[in-house]
């Protein structure tokens, strides 16, 4: 019992972070999985499955476990270098995680956890829950490598965990639209207006969006936000120093008036999950989608090929502001309750390792971005992009996502109020006023 | 043995056996008694105090009195919520007059009746998923079979569950499907009861038509009515599966009931306001304890007259 370590995991690969509160099982295709300790030393349980009724998730099985085989495998490799240490491992469902982990943080802990980072894990740290493992963070091979994530595992000057994948956010267009109506990746923000004119003229729509589950919209405030006032605003105002009636917040909204009046986005989007707005881009009703990488791969399965897909970064909209981009990021902790501290801060420096890095996250695993910058990515056409974008593009900061870096129950209210104004635009005012009246109350 | 028994002093048995008749009920009753005191009368005193407290689940419950409650008052969320009860209540009472009408219909000898009876029984031993997602693929705005259908009468594409107005109604008239059903269901075993030496002596004073269902048949299904309306009302209240498949409260919260938006606050991803949720909850729990008390209370008179 000495020298066990318990494995927590979750992680996903072509999913966002979870969104719908309940039955997840009808929405949720089996990409996210979690790993829980079983009571059999070991023993690798089963995951409570559930049957994914989504119109991309009928091919591709193998790709579909690969989030889970390569957590296995990674264990496995951790193993082999400590031979001495005797690991359980318990998978489970990622809806069933977000419950679970405040009940197994509190007892019986597992001695590494996985969560989220930025403002989705400081309930757990305010409670005491997380270990502070700065320590780590002061050791050379992670304080070289993982500078540009340390800023998200960083709550009140320390930091509570480890990076182990992250992805970009952007927009996916459909290539062969743009060559048809001759045009090209916006460089600016009448660029990007004038392309969606024109492809609002040519009958479609500039970009699909399925909002019914409310954080895809949250997703174009942030980027909205970033491009037109900046990403130290955005934080500020993620920090609850700004009010939503700010003129500032009321440019943002205006842009995305411009947008919402010149039908850009998808009729009844509203209706929609974001897996199904899928096929209006993969039929051509709609040019672009803006979206995490992980739409690439239902977006390759339902049969769009490099040639017809690429990627852009969202364009400079406030030519003062330098650009900033979400980049989600998923992570390791060790529980504050954990019995073997020493040994999961060995798995965590495994974890962040170059090598592993660059293993986990190549293209037959997750198939999303290293963290460390040493680590070589796999040599993915959105992957490379991203990659660059990230690293050399991203000036002004990076951010996690809107419902990670909002408060929870802001994010909750806010990204309802997104929603409601990307279908009646009219009624700004009321839902400002909403939103700075939550926003009084959270802070 | 027995004539040994019988001449035993009352003294002399033992006090088990002297109290047999008024302790054995209640000996039987324990299990019941102790299982519904521990998972739900004591949680429903324990959810009333957490209301007044400031808490998520994880760190320290803070005592903030009514303000859980004061908050509520200027919800607009809970507001609308509280409108969507109440539209759930009423219109959900048409699944009791569909089912009757539905099972005077299926109440006769015909061939294959059976097959009838169980075919429109059917909804209801679907799962309240499956109800769900079936209607929102019927409803879809586009690719749905009902804006296919009003097409066919030159009207335009509804988007009923995307309209704020109509999310709602188009909820409860999913939910009324398996309703009637169930109502139905309660109906047919009603209408075997009736007696037909009554409709007979009806016919012979000349009841037919609707003063002999108004007069004679539906007095008679009283019973049936009665636990029809209350399997109804409590199902209007407790309406969430359909909401969350359907909706998912959207759009942006318009189709939210108490129960939804209770579960919305305290358990969903982003909620974890135990005590904001324990006062939804307690607020439902009143108005259903309303209901409750008068069912109970007319079922007792109903006894009493006897």
């Amino acid at each position: 019992m000495q020298n066990r370590v318990s494995l927590f995991g979750t992680h996903f690969i072509v999913e966002h972070s979870g969104r719908t509160p309940c039955v997840p099982c009808l929405r949720r295709p089996l990409r996210r999985l979690a790993l829980l300790p079983s009571r059999q030393a070991g023993h690798l349980q089963a995951a409570i499955r559930c049957l994914a009724i989504s119109r991309f998730s009928s091919t591709h099985r193998t790709r579909r476990h690969a989030p889970r085989a390569t957590m296995e495998a990674m264990i496995a490799r951790f193993q082999a270098e400590h031979p001495g240490l005797n690991i359980e491992t318990t998978v489970i469902d990622r809806e069933a995680y977000k419950t679970q982990i405040r009940n197994f943080l509190t007892a019986d802990s597992p001695d590494v956890a996985t969560w989220y980072a930025a403002n989705r894990m400081r309930p757990y740290v305010e409670a005491g829950l997380f270990e502070d493992v700065s320590d780590l963070w002061e050791e050379e091979a992670i304080a070289t490598n993982l500078a540009s994530t340390k800023g998200a595992m960083t709550i009140d000057g320390k930091q509570w965990g480890v990076p182990y994948t992250y992805y970009q956010w952007g927009v996916y267009y459909r290539k062969d639209i743009y060559e048809e109506l001759g045009l090209t990746e916006p460089a600016n923000w009448d660029e990007f207006k004038s392309n969606c004119q024109a492809i609002v003229d040519s009958g479609r729509s500039c970009f699909t969006i399925g909002s019914k589950f409310l954080w895809t919209a949250g997703g174009w405030f942030d980027y909205l936000n970033l491009r037109t006032n900046g990403f130290d605003f955005h934080m500020d105002m993620a920090a609850g120093n700004v009010e939503w009636t700010d003129d500032r917040v009321r440019a943002t909204f205006a842009n995305w008036r411009e947008l919402i009046d010149m039908g850009a986005f998808v009729e009844n989007h509203q209706n929609y999950s974001w897996q199904e707005a899928l096929p209006f881009m993969v039929n051509g009703e709609s040019a672009g989608y803006l979206m995490g990488n992980f739409a690439v791969a239902p977006l390759r399965e339902a049969g769009l090929t490099d040639d017809q897909l690429d990627f852009y970064q969202f364009p400079t909209i406030n030519p003062g502001v330098e650009y900033a981009e979400d980049a989600p990021t998923d992570t390791f902790h060790i529980p504050a309750n954990a019995a073997n501290k020493e040994a999961a801060r060995e798995f965590l420096r495994f974890v962040v390792s170059a090598n592993e890095q660059t293993e986990i996250n190549n293209g037959s695993n997750l198939g999303q971005l290293p963290v460390n910058a040493s680590s070589s990515i796999d040599d993915d056409k959105f992957l490379n992009e991203g990659f660059a974008m990230l690293s050399s593009n991203s000036t002004g900061g990076v951010a996690q996502f809107f419902d990670r870096d909002f408060p929870a129950e802001m994010a909750a209210e806010a990204m309802q109020g997104f929603q409601e104004f990307m279908v009646f635009p009219d009624n700004l005012d009321d839902i400002l006023n909403r939103l700075e009246k939550v926003r009084q109350r959270v802070y | 043995m027995a004539t040994a028994t019988s001449t035993e002093t009352p003294a002399d048995r033992g006090w088990y056996k002297r109290n047999e008749i008024a302790i054995t009920p209640w000996l039987f009753l324990a299990p019941a008694i102790l299982f519904f005191a521990v998972y739900v009368i004591i949680p429903i005193f324990q959810s009333i105090g957490i209301s007044f407290y400031d808490w998520d689940g994880l760190g320290e419950a803070r005592f903030v009195g009514v303000d859980n409650y004061v908050e509520l008052l200027d919800d607009s969320a809970f507001e609308v919520s509280l409108w969507n009860n109440l539209k759930w209540l009423i219109f959900y009472l048409l699944a009791i007059p569909a089912g009757l009408f539905i099972a005077l219909f299926l109440n006769q000898t015909v061939t294959g009746i059976r097959i009838y009876k169980s075919l429109f029984f059917f909804p209801f031993v679907l799962s309240q998923v499956v109800v769900g997602l079936v209607f929102s693929w019927f409803y879809l705005p586009n690719e749905g079979l009902l804006s296919n259908f009003l097409g066919w009468f030159g009207m335009g594409p509804v988007n009923v569950l995307g309209d704020p107005t109509w999310a709602t109604y188009g909820i409860i008239a999913a939910g009324l499907w398996p309703q009637t059903a169930y109502c139905m269901i309660l109906y047919l075993t009603g209408l075997n009861a009736v007696d037909p030496e009554q409709v007979e002596a009806a016919r012979l004073d000349g009841a037919r038509g609707w003063k002999m269902l108004w007069y004679v048949i539906i007095p008679q299904l009283k019973p049936a009515t009665f636990i029809a309306f209350v399997v109804t009302i409590i199902g209007a209240l407790r309406s969430f599966d359909l909401i969350s498949i359907m909706t998912n409260g959207g759009p942006f919260g318009q189709t939210r009931v108490l129960s939804f938006y209770m579960f919305e606050k305290a358990l969903s991803e982003y909620g974890f306001r135990m005590g904001y949720g324990a006062a939804i909850a307690t607020v439902l729990f009143f108005i259903m304890l309303f209901f409750i008390a008068y069912f109970l209370w007319s079922m007792w008179k109903e006894e009493k007259g006897r």
